[in-house]
């Protein structure tokens, strides 16, 4: 069987190997999603001085999955009014977003799917994709709540992914490249040649978008569950709703490893020392990505929620124009000192 | 090469597909959603082309701004389905005409094109002998740069400036001042101190204030 065996060096074998890599970036991240949302309500409940969920498994190390099991058994409900197919296509749509981006996240040296030229583009679009699961979500529920959810929601979104847009622009100049490989490697040197240093205004306008872009404190207008119950997921119930949930959180990760990967410098150690060298790189991507997890989770049990006309303001008449001074003034400085990276 | 064939056609049939389904859908949220799997399709011929960078900005612009926009207008809209109906035949033979007007060019344009190829390009149009970059030896991004920030950066500014105007323009024909609208100015409540805000006095025991 020749014909059988070039067909399987041709296309099998690449595609086999194409899936397991998915694999192996797929199910680490979805048990690190499941447990950030133990992570998140034992963080907040030592911040607050309560214990958290601690009983289900030794420090509560089961409550995920207890939690999950609890999801898939419950009934899906579609409500009477809903736009069936578009209701269920919402969630999906989210989860589905959140999972592909991951596809050109570099988590070490050559250790990425697709190492493709314009990887930061590919980023952004996808991230600016993620909205409309959640206009879908609040049309197709055929409530107010829900509606008026996802239209904050999206307003929120859009209105941030333009500041994001430009701080990305200074990265690029400074970098000289879309690949995300590209972007961790020009920032040798230790942790003070990442680019936070450097870009330190960009860093925290960066991160604060980035907070608002996943519609998390204090800029979670879009759940307000004093106003409008829980957002554009009020009419969700069981898996559909598990979807949001976890787009939502690998959503946290995925612009939590963006942040590690523009200014955290990626996979490379804090110091050219040979003990941290001795460590692999994805280690020190993780633990990166658990820190800025860990600000996530912070700033949640810290700051009250924004007002929504406070929110609007601070990206469209703060952070937007700032970031765009920032690029001129990276411009401008690459320029004049001849730094312009070829 | 058989790989490359089927992933073409699947964009281009569906890509096809939902572009009749934008027309002919009767509810408009549908039609734009379908819009955007057109959209998207398109990004994938793009990508299939090695214009990988275009792709990217399809999806960004078109996909991730333009069609938020309509999603919002239609979904706000109160919108009577049978009255959209009615007026299906009124708008036929105009619709047709510019449909037809359409295809002649689009046959013209490609007729063109194959019977002379390169007549509409640099040399014919005064802007000289251009070097096209060989493909594969720069990036998507670097090549687009080349040309659009060196020979055509009055056309990139003139376009910019348009979409300038169009900004201000929009902004002007709704912005309305109303009277009586009490704003929160931050500056101010930041600078506020605690001598101009508030009195402090001595209240004698029983004397009230």
């Amino acid at each position: 069987m020749p014909d059988l065996m070039t067909f399987w060096t041709d296309y099998g074998e690449p595609t086999a190997w194409i899936i397991l890599q998915i694999l192996a970036v797929m199910v680490p991240l979805l048990v690190a999603v499941a447990y950030l949302t133990l992570a998140e309500r034992r963080v907040i409940g030592l911040m607050q001085l309560r214990r958290g969920p601690n009983v289900v498994g030794p420090f509560g190390l089961l409550q995920p999955w207890a939690d999950a099991v609890k999801l898939l058994f419950k009934e899906t409900i579609v409500p009477s009014g809903a736009n069936r197919v578009v209701f269920l296509l919402a969630p999906i749509v989210t989860f589905v977003l959140a999972l592909i981006a991951w596809a050109v996240i570099p988590v070490g040296e050559g250790l990425v799917i697709a190492d493709i030229n314009v990887g930061i583009m590919y980023l952004f679009a996808i991230s600016s994709l993620g909205v409309y699961g959640i206009i879908m979500a609040g049309w197709a529920s055929n409530s107010k709540y829900a509606f008026l959810g996802a239209l904050r929601s999206a307003a929120q979104m859009v209105s941030y992914e333009v500041a994001i847009g430009f701080i990305i622009v200074t990265v690029l100049l400074s970098v000289g490249s879309l690949n995300l490989s590209d972007i961790v490697r020009a920032q040798s040197g230790g942790v003070f040649g990442w680019f936070w240093l450097p870009h330190l205004p960009m860093f925290v306008i960066f991160f604060a978008s980035i907070l608002a872009e996943t519609n998390r404190a204090p800029f979670d207008l879009p759940e307000a569950e004093a106003e409008l119950v829980s957002g554009y997921n009020v009419e969700y119930s069981s898996m559909p709703f598990a979807l949001f949930f976890l787009g939502e959180y690998a959503n946290m990760i995925l612009m939590s490893a963006l942040a590690v990967t523009l200014f955290l410098g990626g996979w490379l150690p804090p110091a050219d020392i040979a003990i941290f060298n001795l460590v692999p790189g994805p280690v020190w991507f993780v633990l990166k990505v658990c820190f800025m997890l860990f600000c996530f989770l912070w700033i949640r049990a810290t700051f009250p929620r924004y007002r929504y006309d406070q929110l609007m303001r601070l990206g469209w008449k703060v952070f937007l124009p700032l970031s765009l001074f920032w690029v001129m003034a990276t411009a401008a400085f690459l320029v004049f000192t001849g730094t312009v990276p070829k | 090469m058989i790989i490359q064939a089927i992933t073409f056609y699947l964009f281009a049939f569906v890509a096809i597909g939902a572009a009749v389904m934008v027309i002919s859908s009767r509810n408009p949220v549908h039609s734009v959603l379908f819009l955007i799997l057109t959209f998207f399709n398109a990004a994938g011929l793009f990508v299939l082309l090695g214009a990988e960078f275009l792709a990217m900005i399809l999806v960004v612009v078109y996909v991730g701004a333009v069609a938020v926009l309509f999603l919002f207008v239609v979904m706000m809209l109160d919108i009577n389905f049978v009255e959209l109906r009615q007026g299906f035949l009124q708008y036929l033979p105009v619709g047709a005409l510019i449909g037809i007007i359409l295809l002649a060019e689009l046959i013209l344009v490609t007729g063109g094109y194959l019977t002379s190829p390169g007549f509409a390009g640099p040399q014919y149009t005064g802007q000289g002998t251009m070097q096209i970059p060989p493909p594969g030896q720069v990036s998507n991004a670097e090549a687009l740069g080349q040309v659009l920030y060196t020979k055509y950066i009055y056309l990139f500014q003139a376009a910019g400036m348009v979409l300038l105007v169009a900004m201000i323009g929009a902004i002007v024909l709704t912005l309305r001042s109303r009277p009586g609208v009490r704003r929160q100015n931050i500056a101010d409540q930041i600078a506020r101190r605690p001598e101009e805000a508030m009195e402090v006095r001595k209240i004698p025991s029983g004397g009230g204030a």
